[in-house]
This record gives C-alpha cells, sequence and structure tokens, in this order.
C-alpha cells in the first residue's frame, strides 16, 4: 500500500519503512518550537528532575506574543525565558525583535522538507507549507521532549484537499482557506492529516500556501501539508538551518476522504463571529460597519498581504471611524515593506504601522476592542472575546478585504477598489 | 481480570469528570468517587481494580482537562477499549499511563456489560471470558509502553532524570 505524504515523512523519521494510520511511532523532532509559554514550560521542565535539555541546538525558543512586554510579569517571564537559554546553550533563540514565531521558523530556515516538527502553539500546521510534518503539542509535551529528545505519535489518517483553477481577481489564498474550513467545519477534520494538492496551490507562492497550512489547524487537522516543489527549494536555498530530504505522496496512497474545489469560480469570503467555519460570502456583510482593521499575524502579515493593502490604499485616506493597525510578520517582512515603499503608503493612508509580533491577535495588548465594537481582522481565530474583549465581534477576511473595509467603513468588496 | 462497563458514542469529558469540579485540588480517592457521575451513578460505587471500559466513537471528547482520564484510572480502570477517542483524551491517556486501545466497531458490538475480560497489555490480547472469545491489537511500541509501565510520562522522566 502506498503512502501519504505524512505518512511517509513519519515513516522515515521513525526509522520504518512503512506506517499506518493508527500506529504510534517515536520520533525525535527536527526541532521543539515555543514562544512566550517557555516560561511555563522551564518550570515544568524543572520539575522533571532533567538537569540539561536534550540537545540545546533543536530547541528553538522565539519571542513574539506580547513584545514588547506590556506588563510586570510578561517581562518577568521574558527575562527568565533569557536565562534559562543562557544557562542551557540554547542558540536557536529569536528575542523580540525578531517576528512571530511561524514566521521566524521560516525564515531563519527551520521549516524544511521532510522534517517533523512540533511546538506549543497550535497554529504549528505552518511550517507543512514547506512539505514539513508539523504539529501543536501542550506544554508538558514540550517539557517532556526537552528532557527526553523524543515524542509519540500517532499517526494520523489523511484527507486531500484538491484544488483547481484561477484564483479571480480580488480573490486570495485567505478567502480559499475560508471557504474550505466553512466546508470541511471547524471539527471536521479532527486529529487528521490534510493534504492540500492541485494546480492552484503549486501556483501559489510560500507565502500563500502558509495561510493554507497555518489555518488547517481550524478545521481541527493535527497537520496541514504541501509537497515541496521549486518554489520551496528557492527559499529555503540560502536560508537552511539543517540538511532535508523532499518527500512525494505515492501514487496509491490511501486518503480517507477528498475534497474538491474549484478556485476559478471563488468569491471573497467573510468568517462570521464566533467561530472560523461560520463563512459567508462577502455580500452578506457589506452593511457591517467596522471600528477597527486589523492587518498582520501569522496568517496574513507577510510583504504580499502588505502589499496588497497598499495598492488599494495608495494616495488614499482610509474612513475617518476606522483605526487599521497593521503588524507585519516579522522585522525581515518590515525590512522588505519598508524597501517598497508599502510601509510609508499605509501610514499616509492614515493606518498605523505597528512593531511586528502577535499584536493584538490573541487580546493581551496593542489593539484591544471596546464593548459592542467590530473587527475585520485578517488573523485566524474569531472566537468570542478572542481579542481582549468577549462584547466585542471579530470578522475574518483577507488583507485586500480589509483594506477596502478600512476605505469604506464598513466591510466592503475588495473587487470594487482592484 | 475485570468486567466490562459498556458505553456508547461521544462520551465527554463533563460526564466523565464534571466541570464543576475542575478546578478543586483531590486526592485520587476522592477523584475517583465522581468518576462518570452524570453518566453512570452505578459506576463509582461497584467499579472494581481491573475493570475496563468499552465504548464507541470519540470518547472524551471536549474539554483538555486529565482528571477525565486520572478519575478512571483511580478508580481502579485498567485500560479504556473504544472505536475512537477524541484526540487530547488519547494523549492524556497514554501520558498518565492508561491505556487507550482502539478496536473495530464488529469487535465493540461483541462485548457486553458484565462480561469478564483480562487484557494482556504486553502482548495486545483481550480476552473475554464470559463469552470465550481473544480480540487481537497492535501492541503499544516502545516508548509509549515504557510510558505505560511507569505509570505516565512525568513518572518516566523522574526515572530518567535520577538515572543521570
Amino acid at each position: 500500500m502506498g503512502m501519504t505524504l505524512t505518512e511517509k515523512i513519519l515513516a522515515n523519521k521513525a526509522g520504518k519503512k512503512e506506517v499506518a494510520p493508527g500506529e504510534i511511532v517515536t520520533v525525535e523532532p527536527t526541532w521543539v518550537m515555543s514562544h512566550d509559554n517557555s516560561a511555563a514550560i522551564l518550570l515544568k521542565f524543572k520539575k522533571t528532575g532533567v538537569k540539561k535539555v536534550w540537545d540545546p541546538e533543536k530547541v528553538v525558543i522565539i519571542l513574539d506574543h506580547t513584545v514588547p512586554p506590556p506588563t510586570a510579569e510578561y517581562a518577568n517571564n521574558h527575562r527568565s525565558i533569557r536565562n534559562f537559554v543562557k544557562e542551557q546553550g540554547i542558540v536557536n533563540f529569536w528575542d523580540m525583535n525578531t517576528g512571530i514565531c511561524h514566521q521566524v521558523m521560516a525564515e531563519k530556515g527551520y521549516d524544511l522538507p521532510g522534517a517533523v516538527i512540533v511546538g506549543a502553539d497550535s497554529h504549528t500546521t505552518t511550517p507543512g507549507a514547506f512539505g514539513a510534518f508539523a504539529a501543536g503539542i501542550g506544554r508538558s509535551e514540550v517539557a517532556a521532549i526537552w528532557a527526553t529528545g523524543k515524542i509519540w505519535l500517532r499517526v494520523p489518517e489523511s484527507y486531500e484537499i484538491i484544488v483547481n483553477g484561477k484564483l479571480p481577481k480580488g480573490v486570495f489564498a485567505k478567502d480559499l482557506a475560508l471557504h474550505i474550513i466553512g466546508d470541511v467545519t471547524a471539527g471536521g477534520a479532527v486529529y487528521k492529516a490534510v493534504e492540500f494538492k492541485g494546480e492552484t496551490i503549486r501556483d501559489m507562492t510560500i507565502a500563500s500556501r502558509m495561510v493554507l497550512t497555518n489555518m488547517s489547524a481550524e478545521m481541527g487537522a493535527k497537520n496541514g501539508i504541501i509537497e515541496a516543489d521549486k518554489k520551496t527549494e528557492e527559499y529555503i536555498k540560502e536560508r537552511k538551518k539543517a540538511p532535508y530530504k523532499v518527500f512525494h505522496p505515492d501514487e496509491d496512497a490511501n486518503y480517507e476522504r477528498r475534497y474538491e474545489y474549484d478556485a476559478s469560480d471563488l468569491v471573497p469570503k467573510i468568517a462570521f463571529p464566533h467561530t472560523v467555519d461560520n463563512v459567508h460570502d462577502i455580500d452578506k456583510a457589506e452593511d457591517i460597519e467596522i471600528n477597527q482593521v486589523f492587518l498582520g499575524t501569522c496568517t496574513n502579515g507577510r510583504v504580499e498581504d502588505l502589499e496588497i493593502a497598499a495598492r488599494i490604499l495608495k494616495g488614499k485616506r482610509i474612513h475617518p471611524d476606522v483605526r487599521m493597525l497593521v503588524f507585519p510578520a516579522s522585522w525581515e517582512v518590515w525590512r522588505e515593506a519598508d524597501e517598497k515603499g508599502i510601509l510609508r503608503t499605509l501610514a499616509d493612508a492614515g493606518a498605523m504601522v505597528m512593531n511586528p509580533g502577535c499584536g493584538p491577535c490573541l487580546g493581551a495588548h496593542e489593539g484591544v476592542l471596546a464593548d459592542g465594537e467590530k473587527c475585520l481582522s485578517t488573523a485566524n481565530r474569531n472566537f468570542k472575546g478572542r481579542m481582549g474583549n468577549p462584547n466585542a465581534e471579530i470578522y475574518l477576511g483577507s488583507p485586500a478585504t480589509a483594506a477596502a473595509t478600512a476605505l469604506k467603513g464598513r466591510i466592503a468588496d475588495p473587487r470594487e477598489v482592484l | 481480570m475485570g468486567k466490562v462497563w459498556k458505553y456508547g458514542n461521544d462520551v465527554n469529558t463533563d460526564v466523565i469528570f464534571p466541570g464543576k469540579y475542575t478546578y478543586k485540588i483531590m486526592s485520587d480517592e476522592e477523584m475517583a468517587s465522581h468518576a462518570l457521575e452524570d453518566l453512570d451513578p452505578n459506576f463509582a460505587k461497584n467499579v472494581k481494580e481491573g475493570d475496563v471500559i468499552v465504548a464507541g466513537t470519540n470518547w472524551g471528547y471536549g474539554s483538555s482537562r486529565e482528571q477525565a482520564v486520572k478519575c478512571l484510572k483511580a478508580a481502579g480502570i485498567k485500560a479504556i477499549i473504544a472505536e475512537s477517542f477524541a484526540r487530547i483524551y488519547y494523549r492524556n491517556c497514554i501520558n498518565l499511563g492508561l491505556p487507550a486501545i482502539t478496536l473495530k466497531k464488529e469487535d465493540i458490538d461483541k462485548f457486553d456489560a458484565g462480561d469478564e475480560v483480562e487484557v494482556d497489555i504486553e502482548n495486545g490480547v483481550i480476552t473475554n471470558k464470559t463469552k470465550g472469545f481473544e480480540v487481537r491489537f497492535p501492541p503499544f511500541e516502545g516508548y509509549v509502553m515504557d510510558i505505560i509501565k511507569a505509570g505516565g510520562i512525568i513518572e518516566y522522566i523522574k526515572n530518567q532524570g535520577n538515572r543521570e
């Protein structure tokens, strides 16, 4: 029996000829990632009685969630992480002047084909865009890996999601991701590997592919994955932190379920409060007045995202009743966007260009909403209270929809302004 | 050797261990006394060391609370055998040292409440003494078996820490 991409990677890592869904394998992860929550993880680690992490070169720590820290408590957490990093000799540490963990993992060359990456963040599915197996795990399990160097994984059943056709003007990877999640539903792929294939995926930039694997978590998937190709190898050429091996799914691989989509008839999509699978065509949302537009996050804070927004807002001013917050996903993104004049264009339009990081996505700081307010966000989650106020509403859309909305003061179709 | 407690599909963590107790610090015995309280009030009173649970699909969905595994282990449950488990519940089972065994529906259907069964974790055999049949399952692989034998991942790591 042939194997899916996920099965191939897990079999290779476990040193087995083949693996089947349901089987448990034990692997040494290529990288284990954590962020500001490393402060809690290191306390758990210390309780194990193990003195040194198993391999200080495979532990990756990236500070991104509350940067710079808004309270003394967060600041103390950051300090305890920095001390731990020094004490353990952890080389792959990126302080708060780097970017969002899932973006930094790509930029700094950890996201590699064939790698097994686990991290203490639910959107650790993102590296799947590079043909890696990548999944979110709990804090205790990260502490356990730091102590033992291994994790057991149940080989998931795979779904294949096949997308063909050219995305129409004004419709982007985010709209496709929302469309798929609306169809599969928030719990529709629980514990499954979702493998994205088809010409639409092959035509996508790496940044756009990352939107799909990032949002795989929102249908409950264990991991989202896309076969590596020339674009992948081009991206990682100068960045890679380790050797890698490209795997391909077998022709006769067994997929538990298949979803097929035609991208060419898609329209911009909006996920309504308070679940990510509450997805509607944009025309159902067009009268909704918006107080805040949030452009950024690990889902949509890359250069192509800021660029499309800048194209829409160039030479214009955003609606006076809207606050627009822009958070580039990393300082690398910030620099490139700066060189291209994107940040200046956005600021000239009235947007506030903020420091790279998770920003207000998780409601900790930098843009919390008032009671009764509505936000159009390019993030991946719109749960009640997600942005710090349970009495506010979050609508999810693409960066182009975000820019069109900022311009009009209500949810607006980007096809009208592109 | 123990007997079967049989349940259906989609048994959630709230009926296994009620949410109202989750932030109360409890001894193992006290946890055991609330096990399955809202699903089967007879369970906690009558369960014996070595008994097993046999259930349908999606056992343990809902919250990530570890007490929903711990209370059953503390009550003496030796293994949970189900058609499928909720993802976090499954991980919690293994990491707390309670074997979670997946069987096909046709095998699950062969068991009835009260059957006397023996579960051989090491070799992957469930023997139903009442009905006189055996069902095999793939034994847990090395690391997972080590965790189960140690009684959980924390115990496993502590043993490792002590060795250094």
